[in-house]
């Protein structure tokens, strides 16, 4: 069964790009998609459904920001027809007591929000969104009260790297049953944003000694996935657990990609769903077949005993730092191109640099 | 877990469910997901939030014609695991 036309697990559906925050380390892609160019109701539910036939079990309903979209509710309640289990992953900062009622009631399974820090002042400001903080706490409540599972995503950085305590903390007192730690990675925006993000050595030491200490102290009733950086790492992470092996990504506009940042990558063509059925996309599009599997594997991934298990790591991060996606990620220590890594770890200067928020143009204003 | 008059009842957002397009039992947690083994599926299957652990084991123990302790053990230790997943609680 598990081979590489074994089913998809997972649709993550990127219902838009709009977003009340504007966080640095955003994986959205640069070029933001209009909201004028998002799918409509009737392509969702349709993409909904072909996705339970093909045998998604799990539906993560993001964005930017999935409560942007009117028809949220409406495409829950599809969701659940369809006997997909689904994931509402927001900042929050938008969901009250109405909306979750009716979320809850289209029937909704989890939902995660994201925090950008513990401190209302720095989490405010990392987010662009004054007040952001203390809506998501009411929010965080709010989800509990309505008796669904919560799961409270940390992206941490250098930052705010420091309060991990705090986040794990903040965690268990807001009954969450799942807890994320994740360490930014270098997409989207988060690499013209890499300086002022990357952390110490010694600083990411004690992050991951509060994270293994936690989970000991919380086993069998909050888990904590953690999430470490590529740039300290020995091996490269299994990337949405190999290339179109367990994954589909639909983009606001309809794209279908094998992860999130894909569309990174110059030279490949994504099918639309507009234009192609989930089942064909999966089996047949070259861009889905184009990284699957093991055959298209450079040395030293092809000889390797690993590489069914990290299945060569990220092609996004092997093409923003080589130029190639077809080489081993260079955050594998076999890589011929480690060194990269080690150069952004050795010009981390004292104090971070400023922030290029996210936001529509804000990239071509500071790419120059 | 404390004695066979606890009752297991599944962790909030746990979903237990055949998968017609897999011919499997499958439990989708949040952004988890287990395919859990034969063992793990009798078992779940009476997971119910009236029946006690012993409950459970009696069941099996007369479903599989097995002695009554050995049932227990593997029964206790198997829901310890998956309450250490976070898909069972009591």
């Amino acid at each position: 069964m598990v081979n590489a036309f074994a089913a998809p697990m997972g649709l993550v559906a990127e219902l838009t790009h709009r977003c009340p925050l504007q966080c640095p380390y955003c994986a959205n892609p640069v070029d933001l998609h209009r909201a004028s160019a998002e799918l409509d109701t009737a392509t969702w539910r349709r993409v909904l459904q072909e996705a339970a036939e093909l045998g998604v079990l799990q539906l993560h309903f993001t964005g930017g920001e999935p409560t942007a979209r009117k028809d949220l509710v409406e495409l829950v309640a599809a969701a659940a027809g369809f006997g997909l289990y689904s994931n509402l992953i927001t900042s929050a900062v938008r969901l009250d007591e109405t909306l979750l009622g009716r979320l809850v009631q289209a029937g909704l399974d989890h939902v995660q929000i994201s925090f950008q820090d513990t401190e209302a002042a720095n989490a405010d400001r990392i987010g662009g969104f004054p007040g952001g903080h203390a809506r998501k706490l009411i929010a965080a409540r709010a989800v509990r009260r309505a008796g669904l599972a919560l799961t409270v995503n940390f992206v941490v950085h250098r930052q705010n790297l420091v309060r991990v305590p705090a986040m794990l903390d903040l965690a268990e007192e807001l009954g969450a049953g799942r807890v994320e730690i994740a360490h930014v990675q270098y997409h989207g925006w988060a690499l013209p944003n890499r300086d002022a993000l990357l952390p110490g050595r010694t600083e990411l030491d004690a992050a991951t000694e509060a994270v293994e200490a936690a989970r000991v102290r919380f086993k069998g009733r909050l888990s904590v996935d953690y999430v470490v950086p590529d740039y300290y790492a020995a091996r490269p992470k299994a990337c949405m657990g190999g290339w179109a092996r367990r994954f589909i990504t639909i983009t606001p506009a309809g794209q279908a990609l094998p992860c999130h940042v894909a569309e990174s990558l110059p030279g490949m063509v994504f099918p639309s769903v507009r234009d192609h059925s989930l089942a064909a996309i999966w089996r047949e599009s070259p861009a889905f077949v184009r990284f699957r599997g093991t055959d298209w594997m450079p040395e030293p991934c092809q000889s390797c005993d690993r590489r069914e298990i990290d299945w060569g790591g990220c092609r996004c991060q092997a093409f923003a730092l080589t130029g190639d996606a077809s080489r081993t990620d260079p955050a594998c220590e076999k890589s011929p191109d480690h060194a990269v890594m080690m150069a952004a770890v050795a010009r981390q200067s004292a104090e971070p640099p400023d922030f290029v928020y996210r936001r529509y143009g804000a990239a071509a204003e500071t790419a120059g | 877990m404390t004695g066979e008059s606890v009752i297991p009842v599944f962790g909030t957002g746990v979903k237990f469910r055949f998968d017609t397009v897999r011919s499997a039992w499958v439990v989708l947690a949040p952004e988890r997901l287990f395919l859990p083994d034969e063992q793990a599926v009798e078992i779940l299957k009476l997971v119910d939030g009236t029946r006690s652990l012993g409950g459970m084991i009696d069941v099996l123990a007369e479903r599989f014609a097995a002695p009554r302790a050995t049932i227990a053990d593997d029964v206790t230790a198997m829901l310890r695991d998956l309450g250490d997943k976070g898909v069972v609680r009591w």
